[in-house]
């Protein structure tokens, strides 16, 4: 049987336990505070030059690109982002899950695999997926630097023909409690996003009607309205790595954040639960000696 | 009829910098600086290291814009910058230091390689945000005398 000490020590060891998860939980709080800022402040970039890279498109005749280039899909890389860390719940999990029904789907073709965040990339190579780059410790403090890097090179690989179509699975930040699996087409850029200028010109009537100005005006340019064009669609491309790279590490945060809240919980239940068991087996103790005692005593009487 | 004013917004894919309505803009565009005034026709344009100064009021302020794309139309500045801060914003001491670790650097790596093409940057962003602190410093301190000693 159990003796009272080793009660005491369980529930110190829980207790200690506890101690962590709760640190955890609030670090991870406050990273995640950074995190949604940063996605919320990413956000009026991304609208602009998505803007201003549909007035240029409107205005050319023709929108020929490398990274509009659509080629018939043989080779595919698949950009995986995960945390650099466990102890997210199933953060790690579910993406590389989704990734793997994912190389499933498309194993008729030549995948390769650029894996962000340390998780992905050692469970990844392990399963002996064709990791040909990986990035981490990206997911702690997400800067455009990476996402400049990580944009260029997709965008590279693209241009050069070593791939014909890169996708990116990665969890989307809806809310603290949920996250959304995505797997979204990174390249090529589809024309679409460029055309709907005049789909949007509804929603941007308000910046339109305001300055009494004709949706298509054209242009004067310092330079080709081409090489503009050529510029602005790598910096669109990496606007958009730069807002996965963020909406990841923000899912990554806030799930790292419920999985503490929830052990937290877990630990001062099974603290309750040690106490009342140690407390019925303390009191046991007292009851078998108090009866020692009286019937002792009642031997000693009679 | 034309605007009375610029409605000019500064982003950066890490942040929003500024919107505000100015009367009129100097863009650091990549082949020289070009001014903006309200009506001016759509053009665009794309952006080196320099300072982006605008005008409101009587006042002239700062910003550093290093590298990006600019939209201007009649009523409107989109400046899509790669880096931009606004002068109250620099660090002049580090901004120094920061000089003195390019140049440095630059007499240390031989001409023309990654490093040295890394370390003028690095020069050239330094002696942006060196103007614009001192200039942005030394005109808000003249004009507000109780900012100056923020």
């Amino acid at each position: 049987m159990a003796t009272l000490l080793d009660f005491r020590r369980r529930i110190r060891s829980v207790k200690s336990t506890q101690q962590i998860t709760r640190a955890m939980k609030f670090v991870a709080a406050a990273k995640l505070r950074r995190a949604q800022d940063g996605v919320f402040a990413a956000r009026p970039y991304a609208r602009e030059i998505l803007r201003v890279l549909r007035s240029a498109a409107a205005r050319m005749e023709s929108t020929a690109h490398p990274l509009l280039e659509r080629r018939p899909e043989e080779r595919i890389l698949a950009v995986v982002l995960t945390g650099d860390r466990s102890l997210c719940g199933a953060f790690n999990t579910n993406v590389l899950r989704r990734a793997t029904t994912f190389f499933r789907e498309q194993s008729s073709k030549n995948i390769q695999v650029m894996a962000i965040g340390k998780k992905g990339r050692d469970t990844l190579r392990k399963r002996g997926a064709n990791v040909v780059a990986d990035y981490i410790n990206v997911s702690a403090n997400v800067d455009y630097a990476i996402a400049k890097e990580i944009g260029g090179k997709i965008g590279e690989m693209y241009a050069a023909g070593e791939v014909d179509a890169v996708y990116a699975v990665y969890n989307e930040f809806k809310n603290v409690m949920v996250q959304r699996l995505c797997t979204a087409k990174l390249l090529p850029i589809d024309p679409a996003v460029l055309a709907s200028e005049t789909a949007e010109a509804g929603q941007s009537a308000a910046i339109g009607t305001e300055h009494e100005e004709a949706p298509l005006v054209d242009y004067l340019y310092e330079e080709p309205l081409g090489d503009i064009f050529s510029g602005l669609l790598p910096r669109y491309l990496e606007a958009e790595v730069f807002r996965i790279l963020l909406e990841s590490a923000a899912a990554e945060h806030a799930a790292r954040m419920t999985a503490m809240d929830s052990a937290t919980r877990n630990a001062s239940e099974l603290i309750d639960k040690l106490t009342l068991e140690m407390n019925k087996i303390r009191q046991a103790g007292i009851t078998k000696e108090l009866i020692e005692i009286v019937s002792g005593a009642a031997s000693a009487t009679s | 009829m034309l605007p009375e004013t610029i409605e000019l917004q500064v982003v950066t894919p890490e942040r929003h910098v500024l919107q505000e309505s100015v009367q009129a803009v100097e863009i650091p565009g990549k082949e020289g600086y070009l001014g903006v005034l309200p009506g001016h026709a759509p053009l665009i344009t794309e952006l080196g290291i320099g300072i982006l100064t605008y005008h409101k009021g009587s006042q002239a302020r700062y910003l550093t814009v290093i590298h990006g794309y600019a939209e201007v139309l009649p009523g409107r500045v989109i400046v899509l910058a790669e880096v931009s801060e606004r002068a109250e914003e620099i660090d002049l001491a580090r901004t120094l230091a920061a000089h003195e670790r390019a140049q440095a650097e630059i007499a240390r790596a031989s001409a023309g390689d990654a490093e040295w093409r890394q370390a003028s940057f690095a020069l050239q962003r330094a002696m942006v945000r060196q103007q614009a602190a001192t200039r942005g410093g030394a005109g808000a301190g003249a004009q507000e005398p109780g900012s100056s000693a923020s």
